[in-house]
């Protein structure tokens, strides 16, 4: 690997010069990154309601499923082997999505948190976490799609304004099964989330997609990481995001590797960002690394825009309001992706979070 | 009845080469129930009227009024001219991603109608003009103009014609890029429409193939940034004939 160096570090303390850690504000991470936090493992992770048939969740001792260059992942590894698993079981079709869910726990302790979320073969499933109130997380989740099973994994950051939550949610996708995640970080100080997927047979494929909103001194960074290591699995990114405010500052990084094996690959990723306002900044960096020539396909884009004047010159010349031409265009280019949400009520809390950063925004 | 009148109209753009008059002295006055027509060679500033009247920002006024019964239309924002009773159906009509046809038209109808329309009402009047303007149910659900051929994007204007009920209309070649049965069916909209609604249009076309279905009152003959010739229907059948040369050389 050359531009997709190992990230790995000796005393496990980045100093931002890394690749990976470039873009992090790394004094805004409540020392999660450097052992200056103070770890507790307090097992926030829930089941919201009681789980389906199919579906059990247990803490008890784990063991990683993959090795991490990631220095906040190998601090919560060195910190506990006791993790949260939810199980669905080999065969389980599960209708009703299965609701987890972290609140507000304070943020004078750093929750060191371990989560590993087993698919079984066959099975059919969709897991939401819901994110709310103010903590400091550091997460390492992993997700093992067993042979032809079909996981939804939605993972819902709806922080309070003090949050720091630093995550790896990794992906082990096994033959001809399909991973599909959204990611919506709408709060937080600063979210720094990792999705990663590793196909490890033929025939998986991962669908990733997310939307975030920052406004005035929000960071939130998501670095995809997608490794086609074995031949014909296909892959999708597509990430949204909207920028308000004063030093609102997003990063999407987009790392897809096809290796030399990985012939029939099929990749594509797209990012798009709207500037809303100014001083705002969003850094949109994809990244395809290709040993072989014998894909199906390969490719990325990214763009970065601010509102459209046409579009607002439209949707006014038909009476609607300055302010409410902006909601619908800003509401619109994030539909495409919250849509996938198969919840209405998930939809219209997202949407009217995103309504109120904008309003706040003022813009 | 009401008036829209347009006194001495004269629009600049900023270019490259710094700012550039396009229209240079602009008269007309439109009222309920008239229909005019405004034709002209290509870059002559037809549409640079329309969008000036509609208040894109792209354009600077630096001489002229436009009232709409009295009311100063320079003065309003771009939605308090459509408040006020203007509509501008537009030649390359905009895509608005994630926006889907059903509820753009519905914001739009509760914005100009002060209040959102009840329901079940509203649902039958969608349903009526997307009936008559030939267009499959499954319209509403897709997204504002994305993905919509030509011909579509010219059904869905009118459409937002005949359900947001404008004092005047403003139709900027309407006809281009239709073929004769949909220009046909776009036509009897606006007819239709003028019929239900008894508002003014200003119809801005290149070629005279449009004024078979719908007829003017008056027709304008616009080149180089002003009207040069105005006249009844029977100019039109004059243009047919002789083309626009004799405007543009002079």
């Amino acid at each position: 690997m050359t531009t997709l160096q190992s990230n790995l570090l000796d005393n496990h303390t980045p100093t931002g010069r890394e690749e990976a850690w470039r873009f992090t504000p790394l004094k805004r991470l409540g020392g999660m990154h450097d052992g200056s936090a103070v770890a507790i493992n307090r097992h926030s992770l829930a089941a919201k309601n009681s789980l389906p048939n199919g579906a059990s969740f247990e803490q008890r001792e784990i063991s990683a499923l993959t090795e991490s260059d990631d220095a906040i992942v190998n601090r919560i590894r060195e910190f506990t082997n006791i993790g949260t698993v939810l199980t669905i079981d080999a065969n389980a079709e599960i209708t009703e999505p299965i609701f987890l869910g972290r609140t507000s726990e304070g943020t004078t302790e750093a929750e060191f948190s371990r989560v590993l979320i087993n698919a079984g073969v066959n099975s059919k499933a969709v897991v939401i976490i819901e994110n709310t109130g103010d903590t400091h997380l550091a997460e390492d989740l992993e997700i093992h799609v067993s042979a032809g099973a079909h996981l939804t994994f939605i993972s819902l950051q709806e922080w309070g304004a003090k949050t720091i939550h630093a995550a790896r949610h990794h992906a082990i996708v096994d033959r001809d099964a399909t991973f599909k995640s959204i990611v919506v970080t709408i709060g937080g100080d600063v979210v720094r989330l990792l999705p990663t997927v590793d196909f490890i047979a033929p025939g998986a494929s991962c669908d990733l997609s997310g939307v975030y909103f920052a406004t005035a001194g929000q960071f939130f960074e998501h670095r995809m990481f997608v490794d086609h290591k074995v031949p014909n699995a296909k892959s999708r990114v597509n990430y949204k995001g909207a920028l308000a405010g004063d030093k609102a500052h997003t990063v999407w990084i987009g790392d897809v590797f096809i290796r030399a094996a990985a012939e029939g690959t099929d990749t594509y990723e797209l990012n798009r960002n709207l500037l809303l306002s100014d001083g705002a900044r969003a850094d949109s960096v994809p990244n395809l690394e290709i040993e072989t020539g014998e894909i199906v396909g390969a490719g990325h884009a990214s763009t970065t825009g601010r509102f459209d004047d046409e579009q607002l010159f439209y949707l006014m010349s038909r009476g609607i309001n300055g302010d409410d031409a902006r909601r619908l265009v800003v509401r619109g280019f994030f539909n495409e992706i919250v849509s996938e949400i198969n919840n209405e009520e998930i939809q219209n809390r997202i949407m009217s979070r995103i309504d109120d950063e904008l309003a706040k925004a003022g813009k | 009845m009401s008036t829209l009148e347009v006194r001495g109209l004269k629009v600049s753009v900023d270019t490259e080469q710094g700012s550039v008059e396009i229209l240079k002295g602009v008269d007309l006055t439109i009222k309920s129930g008239e229909t005019h027509a405004i034709m002209g060679p290509n870059g002559s500033g037809k549409s640079t009227l329309a969008y000036s009247i509609a208040g894109h920002p792209k354009y600077t006024i630096t001489g002229g009024t436009v009232t709409l019964d009295g009311a100063d239309v320079l003065d309003m924002t771009v939605d308090e001219r459509a408040k006020a009773g203007l509509f501008l159906a537009m030649q390359y009509p905009v895509e608005v991603p994630g926006v889907s046809v059903s509820n753009f038209l519905r914001t739009a109808a509760t914005a100009l109608r002060g209040e959102a329309p009840k329901l079940r009402e509203w649902v039958g009047e969608v349903k009526a003009a997307m009936e008559s303007l030939k267009m499959d149910p499954s319209f509403a659900q897709r997204n504002v103009n994305e993905g919509f051929s030509g011909g579509e994007k010219k059904r869905h204007e009118i459409m937002q014609l005949e359900l947001l009920k404008p004092k005047f209309a403003i139709l900027d070649e309407t006809d281009s890029g239709l073929d004769v049965d949909a220009l046909r069916i776009v036509s009897e909209g606006v007819v239709r429409a003028k019929e239900a609604n008894n508002h003014g249009i200003l119809l801005i076309t290149h070629y005279t193939r449009i004024l078979k279905y719908i007829k003017p009152d008056f027709v304008h003959v616009f080149a180089n940034g002003r009207i040069v010739e105005e006249g009844g229907p029977e100019l039109a059948d004059k243009l047919e004939a002789n083309g626009y040369a004799e405007y543009v050389s002079a």
